[in-house]
């Protein structure tokens, strides 16, 4: 049996531990561990972008990290948006537009569209598509994610405190 | 997908990094941001007994200016070259090259000194660092060493990089003032490595060339620089038909591999059409 490591991390605000061996990758910690099945396992090649999450403040394939690297770290999965049992405005506006079909690419799409308008509060279409280059929607509904995006920026900017 | 067991460690300093590496030996691999490697594992194309994670060592990040160069720890993440202003106005060929790499996600993980030291032909930076006649100081047990990118890659996942050395800082000479640049890079999808890139820097005078570096991915076994075609432009105007010659005397040292990118034909076709690309775009960025 492989040395088992102690991983202590903040997972959507709340101190978690884990007793990991270093091979186990994050998606998995995160899943089976911790119970939050909302970042998905697509392609496990770090391709597909479904298992998105916000890690130390940039977005990362959690299938291509090790658990035993976020030891103190700070983690954001998509359980972790809503505010008071309210729809973050990124969920609401992809609710709105019809941002999502099987919605399986979907928890990943709003936690890179979150780290996205948290570095660019007011980005182009160009920027928003080129943000989200490394999540793929294999329903193709790109062009409403899009829409979607750019609601929650008008969303944001007319109620500043909700960004966070 | 779970790579196969291995035990980890995750040194404080970079003196604890070269000694935990020399005394694991060869059944130890440099964990930069994990995003070639990590894969590797996951397939056993890797399956190495110690993971020495090099992402705790504050001392190998950050992008600093000194003496005419840009010095950058070579686990600084390719999201902090390009969001760098220093990167952006002083070295913009790094800042265009490194928004090719890959997607955001791998860009705040993938580090510098991971892509140069990796060994895949289809990285990015080996050419961007020749073209850029770069310099890696390498930390070993001895000691520190400084070598030139040119004469760096050796081949397919081999260089100069000695087993018990890290690379732990890559310099770069800011390109004088009027340097035009550009790094063009075919690929099918984002994510995908280029099924043809080439990178250039270029001073003219007046209309005509005065210096050029032409450096590809993906055309051979490791980047290289496309000697016979620089020397081709020097002193001359980028007409059709210099660059035409400069495109002929490229295409004829690639070596492509054939996948299902394109075959050797269509690939070395593509090697000839980027390096056009990338001559005309920093002819048009440069200011003679």
């Amino acid at each position: 049996m492989a040395k088992a490591h102690h991983v202590s991390f903040k997972l959507n605000g709340k101190d978690v531990a884990v007793e990991v061996e270093a091979r186990e990758l994050l998606i998995y910690t995160l899943r089976e561990r911790l119970a939050h099945t909302g970042a998905h396992i697509g392609c496990e090649t770090s391709h597909c972008g479904a298992c998105t999450v916000d890690c130390n403040g940039m977005s990362v394939k959690s299938c291509t990290v090790l658990t035993v690297q976020c030891d103190g770290a700070e983690v954001l999965t998509v359980e972790g948006l809503e505010r008071g049992g309210a729809l973050h405005a990124i969920q609401q506006a992809f609710h709105e537009e019809h941002g999502l079909q099987c919605g399986y690419c979907t928890p990943g799409m709003l936690m890179r569209a979150y780290r996205l308008l948290q570095e660019n509060p007011n980005p182009s279409e160009q920027e928003i598509r080129f943000g989200l280059a490394g999540n793929l929607c294999r329903c193709t509904g790109y062009q409403n994610i899009v829409k979607a995006v750019q609601s929650a920026v008008r969303k944001l900017a007319a109620a500043p405190a909700a960004a966070a | 997908m779970i790579p196969a067991s291995f035990d980890y460690h995750a040194p404080r300093s970079l003196g604890e990094a070269v000694a935990l590496l020399s005394s694991l030996g060869g059944d130890a691999k440099l964990l930069a941001g994990g995003h070639s490697l990590l894969p590797m594992m996951k397939l056993r194309f890797a399956q190495p007994a110690h993971l020495i994670d090099l992402n705790r060592i504050a001392d190998l990040r950050g992008i600093r200016e000194e003496s005419g160069s840009l010095v950058i720890g070579a686990m600084t993440t390719e999201a902090e070259l390009i969001a760098s202003a220093a990167v952006r106005n002083k070295v913009p060929l790094l800042a265009e090259g490194a928004s090719s790499i890959a997607d955001p996600q791998v860009r705040y993980k993938g580090t510098l000194g991971g892509d140069i030291s990796h060994g895949d032909p289809g990285n990015d930076h080996p050419a961007l660092m020749l073209a850029l006649d770069a310099s890696f100081v390498l930390t070993g047990p001895q000691g520190q060493r400084t070598l030139k990118a040119d004469g760096y890659f050796l081949g397919l996942f081999s260089s100069q990089l000695a087993a018990d050395e890290i690379l732990t800082e890559i310099r770069i000479p800011i390109p004088a003032a009027g340097t035009g640049w550009s790094y063009q890079k075919l690929k099918r999808k984002t994510g995908d490595f280029a099924t043809a890139a080439t990178a250039v820097l270029l001073q003219l005078k007046g209309t005509s060339v005065a210096r050029v570096a032409i450096a590809l991915t993906n055309a051979g076994a490791t980047a290289f620089r496309a000697r016979a075609a620089e020397s081709s432009l020097i002193g001359k105007p980028l007409n059709a038909a210099n660059l035409g010659e400069a495109m002929r005397l490229t295409m004829s040292v690639c070596e492509p591999t054939a996948d299902q990118r394109g075959d050797v034909a269509y690939k070395t076709a593509m090697c000839g059409e980027m390096t056009r690309r990338a001559l005309q775009t920093a002819a048009a960025r440069a200011k003679g």
